[in-house]
């Protein structure tokens, strides 16, 4: 990220993240019921949201590089999201799939969830920290006794 | 009179596939594309709202998983913040009052840690991988929704067959 931010940087985060959690709440996936009732077939309609989503980001991020050269608010090139592909997209998928299964909430649901004023969704927001705490210390110590060992030899 | 048969099948088959209508799914998704786009375009960012959880722990821990968030902490804070209060303005304008789910609080919290795990070593989740990977037509992302997808479908209906609900 670019030095000279924009004081206009926060304000447009918010704004954006405004209208996300508007339409997650418009979409009704911010209810677990709706997301079990299309995890069990009963309405497909879920796919909507996420080909809706999918479909204007893919126009965004498509005609964005080509027609603007630097985002106005941080002085950033526009760059399509790519992470790289290797065995803990599955892993973490499948365990993500578990979650989201068994639960029928998300992320970003989530905190739209809590908007809706849906209090016991703070039992899926503590799950949510503290398996990201748990794979966060699992990983951080890991990757600091590969570190070690590393430069023991 | 066949012709109109068949559009009444066809009827019966897209109530039956989506008993509630798809125009507040699509309208829903259109402005969750729209929420990225905005900050897209202004940022260059694209936002998923997974990597809130570990950045946010940032502010607490100084394990290295964390502490690599730093420099986003702050406005992926804000974008949070976005997202509960736009929906409390959906449940303002629309739902008259609060809602809660029937879901079982231990569902909610042993699915929410397999979500906090998942999503993190998955890189990414419903939003970044879905919305944002899906439409950058990256490979990953695409791999990773249907893995979740599919585990989930699965997770739901074994749920579902063993008599928990809801």
């Amino acid at each position: 990220m670019s030095e000279a931010r924009s004081p206009l940087f926060m304000p447009l985060v918010l704004v954006g993240g405004l209208i996300f959690g508007f339409g997650l709440a418009y979409s009704q996936m911010a209810r677990p019921e709706v997301v079990l009732d299309f995890l069990q077939f009963e309405d497909f309609g879920l796919v909507f949201v996420m080909f809706g989503g999918a479909a204007v980001t893919g126009v965004t991020f498509f005609l964005a590089p080509r027609l603007l050269s630097r985002a106005p608010l941080t002085g950033d090139r526009f760059e399509r999201r790519l992470k790289s592909f290797d065995r803990n997209v599955l892993v973490g998928g499948a365990i993500f799939g578990v979650g989201w299964g068994l639960s029928g909430i998300c992320p970003g649901a989530a905190y739209a969830s809590l908007g809706i004023g849906n209090v016991s969704i703070l039992w899926a927001l503590a799950g949510m920290f503290l398996g990201a705490y748990a794979q966060g210390y699992w990983r951080s110590r890991s990757a600091a006794a590969e570190t070690t060992a590393a430069g023991a030899d | 009179m066949t012709e109109m048969v068949t559009d009444l099948v066809a009827l019966q088959l897209v109530g039956e596939l989506f008993p509630n209508g798809i125009s507040r799914y699509a309208i829903g998704g259109l402005l969750v594309g729209l929420g990225v786009t905005v900050i897209y375009l202004g940022t260059g960012i694209s936002a998923g709202a997974s990597t809130f959880l570990e950045s946010t722990l940032s502010y607490v821990s100084g394990q290295s998983r964390f502490t690599q968030y730093v420099g986003s902490r702050d406005w992926r804070l804000v974008f949070t913040l976005g997202i509960v209060l736009g929906a409390g303005l959906y449940a303002v304008i629309y739902q008259g009052g609060a809602w809660t789910t029937a879901v079982q609080p231990w569902r909610l919290l042993v699915g929410g840690i397999f979500v906090g795990v998942g999503t993190r070593v998955g890189k990414g989740c419903t939003s970044g991988h879905g919305v944002c990977g899906v439409g950058s037509a990256s490979k990953t992302s695409l791999v990773g929704v249907i893995t979740f997808l599919l585990v989930a479908i699965l997770t739901a209906q074994f749920v579902a067959a063993i008599g928990v609900s809801p």
